[in-house]
């Protein structure tokens, strides 16, 4: 089988408490699943400043090279990106969920998938194989679930927080590697002109508000127990007629599977 | 409900003038009297029953003297919030729920009041589902208009089809507004489809909306971003108050133009089983909890086994040594937030019952039937644990049979 060529768009995080700038958390398992595959030629992709030390970090983690697309922080990374990857003739794009800094609205992969024409597989769990141009992959569902999607090649996946962790990045490779620049057409972010940026606010928290008029309901709400409010109650029946009416539910709901 | 005291002043009034026509029914029930034998007879009931007072206190009097009618409180009614129509719209404000499980979500009626304060009187909030659903409560959640999309390529995962459906809805109505829950079941990716499809940039993971301005969290959550409401908004969780104070008429409406179909690129090929013991107990689904009417543990964990469930249990049973420590669930344990709970010889103490608060769905299986998990309890079955789980089990296997007999 022909070499696939993989690309992983990275960005530069910032680190939860400090701020400080670190490669960031989902591109770096974008670039391990990347890492993960075989028969595939990974090429990995930032859009942003080549000076930024915390690209490195994902030269740490095995990678003898990282093509860097020089821009500025107030320029729209899709252009460039978009006609990197046609060149690049890629086969599948790996990008993280969302960005640490800047907007981080998570449109990127969207965009990409939409201008190229691509299928886009969002919260990509793990790729379980890859076969005569079609993929087979597990997308990462709430609350610990996988969905098994296949999807033809060339596509564009964004990677949850369920895909594997990343390798750790180790100091030497991080300077051996060799960052490669190209020069891109810079494209200015509208938002950036006329959205306001100010530090995050904490959210209010929410007041359970008691609509009460009288002060014997207010005591009410006040002391009540939570209930459910009136639920079924079975009493004197088989276990068989119990387990049927508890099937039945559990049934309904669509927790049987 | 009110439970107003209320004092009827004529009726007292009627009850102490001898000579008013209605004198006689207005009289208390009458307490004693004489016998056919002579002996005075008394109703102690009637005496003990008594009356409320003025200031909402039960009053007994033993006098004889109690005037007015017996009972001087207003029935309970169920008060039904004034109904909003919207006859003709001057705007749509789209919304598409998650509906998880076939019902209105809490970030679902969040999105739908934010939606609401948008609408403000002339506009209407339309919501749009996919498919079935199990909701009753679509009119005390603010939605003026229902569109339910139905038909055999929306069934499963189909994100690209569901984007075509709401790009007709695009152009029909032209909404002013298309408003998504920005969740990870579904809606934060639709909305971004939706974006990118129809080529509009997003506020995404809004918190607050107010006067046309629009905040929402940027980055890793770090920075707010302040711009002008754009037309798609991707609302986080909270972003405002449900609605509460009125109802709506929910009015059924269709498309006319025909929802083109295209050839999925994506196939889904079915959700996979995940060993649910490995799926962490604070997000799990669908839990299976056992506390100290449980008497065999084994027939316990198979139960957990046939149901899939992931495994919890009350402090009892932890502290027995029946369950580890990390399986707690409850106050000092886990808090969950299973859509389903499965609570098998748990009598629900208060911890344990804050523990569940956010569970949809509580099933109690105990031999008590006044203790507070029956009380909590969707569904309630009061008979013996080992019995009930062991038909639940039969149950469960029986249908899994008969579904594997179907497709072979």
């Amino acid at each position: 089988m022909a070499e696939l060529n993989v690309v992983a768009l990275v960005s530069i995080g910032a680190h939860p408490a400090s701020g400080r700038p670190r490669r960031a958390e989902q591109d770096a398992r974008a670039v391990e699943l990347g890492l993960g595959l075989k028969h595939v030629k990974l090429d990995v992709v930032h859009a942003g400043d080549p000076q930024e030390d915390a690209l490195r970090a994902y030269l740490g983690m095995g990678l003898s090279a990282l093509t860097v697309l020089e821009q500025t922080h107030e320029t729209d990374a899709l252009p460039a990106l978009a006609e990197h990857l046609q060149m690049a003739n890629a086969h599948l794009v790996l990008t993280g969920g969302q960005a640490e800094t800047g907007e981080g609205s998570g449109m990127l992969p969207y965009l990409l998938a939409e201008r190229l024409g691509w299928p886009l597989i969002a919260g990509l769990a793990e790729i379980e194989h890859i076969e005569n141009g079609s993929a087979q992959v597990l997308q990462a569902l709430p609350r610990g679930q996988r969905r098994r999607l296949k999807v033809r090649l060339p596509f564009v996946a964004s990677v949850d927080q369920a895909a594997p962790a990343p390798r750790q990045s180790a100091f030497g490779p991080a300077r051996r590697g060799m960052l490669t620049r190209e020069e891109v057409e810079l494209v200015d972010d509208p938002l950036y002109a006329t959205a306001q940026w100010q530090p995050a606010r904490p959210r209010p928290k929410r007041l359970k508000v008691i609509k009460a008029k009288t002060g014997a309901e207010r005591m009410k709400a006040a002391t009540a127990k939570a209930s459910g409010g009136g639920g079924q109650v079975l009493a004197g029946v088989s276990p068989r007629d119990g387990a049927e009416a508890i099937f039945k539910l559990l049934h309904d709901e669509g927790v049987i599977r | 409900m009110t439970d107003l005291i209320r004092r009827d002043p004529r009726a007292e009034w009627i009850a102490r003038n001898r000579l008013h026509p209605l004198h006689a029914a207005m009289q208390p029930q009458q307490t004693q009297w004489m016998g056919p034998n002579g002996l005075i007879r008394k109703n102690p009931h009637a005496l003990a029953s008594g009356f409320i007072g003025p200031a909402g206190i039960k009053r007994i009097d033993r006098s004889g003297a109690q005037q007015g009618t017996g009972k001087r409180q207003s029935t309970s009614v169920e008060v039904q919030s004034p109904l909003h129509v919207v006859e003709q719209p001057a705007f749509i404000i789209a919304v598409v729920p998650d509906m998880v499980g076939g019902r209105l979500g809490s970030h679902d009626k969040d999105v739908l009041g934010l939606a609401r304060g948008l609408a403000g009187q002339d506009g209407a909030v339309m919501a749009v589902i996919f498919g079935e659903h199990k909701e009753q409560s679509f009119d005390t959640a603010g939605v003026d208009r229902l569109l339910q999309i139905d038909g055999d390529e929306y069934v499963g995962y189909s994100p690209e089809q569901r984007v075509l459906a709401l790009r007709a809805l695009e152009s029909e109505y032209s909404p002013r507004h298309w408003l998504l829950p920005d969740s990870r079941t579904g809606g934060g990716e639709l909305g971004r489809r939706l974006a990118s499809s129809l080529g509009e940039r997003p506020a995404t993971r809004v918190w607050q909306i107010k006067d046309g301005q629009t905040l929402g969290r940027a980055g890793a959550g770090r920075e707010d971003i302040g711009q002008a409401t754009p037309r798609l908004i991707l609302a986080a969780p909270e972003c405002a108050e449900p609605v509460s104070e009125t109802r709506h008429e929910v009015r059924q409406v269709t498309l006319s133009v025909h929802i083109p179909r295209n050839l999925p690129r994506i196939e889904d090929l079915g959700s996979v089983a995940v060993d649910p013991a490995q799926i962490p107990m604070a997000e799990a689904e669908f839990m299976l909890s056992g506390g100290n009417g449980i008497k065999d543990w084994d027939l316990f964990h198979r139960a957990a086994i046939a149901l899939g469930a992931t495994e919890g249990a009350s402090r009892v049973a932890v502290d027995d040594g029946h369950m580890p420590r990390a399986r707690q669930v409850g106050a000092t344990g886990t808090w969950v937030t299973a859509r389903v709970y499965l609570a098998v010889g748990i009598s629900g103490a208060v911890q344990h019952l804050q523990g569940i608060g956010a569970c949809e769905k509580v099933v109690a299986v105990n031999r008590d039937p006044n203790c507070d998990m029956v009380k909590r309890a969707d569904l309630a079955v009061i008979g013996d644990a080992v019995e009930i789980l062991q038909a639940l089990i039969e149950r469960v296997e029986a249908y899994r049979n008969g579904a594997k007999r179907d497709a072979a």
